[in-house]
């Protein structure tokens, strides 16, 4: 390893496309429930391929972005090592055993779908990962009830429009956006 | 499984711009999934779509992989490739360009605006899918009550969701639901 080979910020070697491909494949292998943890552990700890701020700052754009968030991170990381056909590597590798896994699922689902014992299972886990996302909004939501501002308001405008009126999103969000930002920007004036 | 190719295109125009619109991840647009696949299209029951929820949070990967479920079960294998295909590809691709310039934006005013007011939005879209699946998958006081006591759960203790799937699955499977 040459000096030459490494980047500003970060302290290893640029990752190959192989490299690339591998490690988010891994990643989806570990990762039950928390890919978003591994990443970090396989990218900032072990491989050193970003450092601590490049994460946050790739993060912070991926969670602003639409989207699948945890799917744009890895293009976006991809993107960074080895450009636009690194993301490829990176983004077919974190999407291959997922893909594969849901087939197989969707595969059993309709053929076994109503078995007696499968409903009961799936009767038992619907209304838990209901729950879970309940938890999940709450605590995205606990940082905004803690300031003043416009943002609680607009929350609650968009989970009301969306989640009890059944509005349509499109139109929702062509509503919402620009008032929100609009807010956004005279509350800080 | 015949695939129809008109089935096809419109998966793939529907998730993509649902993809283009999911502010705040895929779990922002569980309602309007739900709004096209079961009430205008009819591709599905109610307890179909919260079933194929439930197999996504459970699976292992992304959240995102219910667009899979659903794909397959509109038009097979090539439905499956499709709905993952628009889902993840064209906002992957802004990502990477977006990637490319955000750093030189971090600190720009306009930037910390436009997020300021996107955030809560995407926060209220992830609130609006958690009440829409509690609606639909809650149709007795036993499965609300595992919905209350997940989410309390969940918010307040580190635990790993697995557990509290696999608890309630159980429950489940001994006839308490």
């Amino acid at each position: 390893m040459s000096e030459a080979s490494i980047t500003q910020s970060s302290a290893a070697p640029i990752p190959t496309h192989a490299e690339l491909f591998l490690a988010f494949f891994r990643i989806t292998l570990s990762g039950f429930g928390g890919t978003l943890a591994w990443t970090r552990i396989m990218f900032v700890e072990k491989k050193r391929w970003m450092t601590a701020e490049e994460f946050n700052n790739v993060y912070t754009l991926c969670q602003f972005l639409p989207g699948p968030n945890i799917v744009n991170l890895t293009a976006v990381f991809g993107s960074r090592m080895r450009g636009p056909t690194g993301a490829i590597a990176a983004w077919a590798g974190f999407l291959v055993v997922p893909f594969c896994v849901m087939l197989v699922a969707g595969i059993l689902y309709e053929r076994y779908g109503d078995v007696d014992a499968v409903r009961r299972v799936l009767a038992g886990v619907a209304p838990a990962a209901a729950g879970l996302l309940i938890a999940t909004a709450a605590k995205m939501a606990m940082p905004m009830f803690r300031s003043f501002g416009p943002a609680p308001i607009i929350l609650l405008a968009t989970a009301f429009a969306i989640g009890l009126m059944r509005w349509s999103l499109p139109l929702v969000l062509i509503v919402m956006i620009p008032i929100s930002i609009g807010l956004a920007w005279g509350w800080r004036r | 499984m015949k695939a129809d190719g008109d089935l096809l295109v419109t998966l793939a125009v529907q998730f993509a711009i649902m993809a283009l619109l999911a502010f705040g991840g895929a779990n922002a647009v569980v309602p309007e999934m739900h709004r096209q696949a079961v009430e205008l299209r009819g591709w599905m029951t109610e307890r179909e779509f919260t079933d194929m929820f439930a197999m996504s949070q459970a699976a292992p990967g992304p959240n995102v992989m219910l667009v899979t479920l659903i794909g397959y079960h509109v038009a097979g294998i090539a439905g499956a490739l499709v709905t993952t295909l628009a889902m993840c590809g064209p906002t992957a691709v802004l990502a990477h360009f977006l990637g490319r310039t955000w750093d030189r934006f971090k600190d720009a005013r306009w930037r910390i605006t436009v997020q300021a007011g996107v955030v809560p939005i995407s926060v209220g879209l992830v609130g609006a899918s958690a009440i829409v699946l509690t609606g639909a998958a809650d149709h007795s006081w036993v499965a609300a009550a595992i919905t209350v006591a997940t989410a309390v759960t969940a918010f307040w203790t580190r635990w790993n969701p697995l557990w509290l799937i696999g608890i309630a699955g159980l429950a489940g499977l001994t006839g308490l639901v």
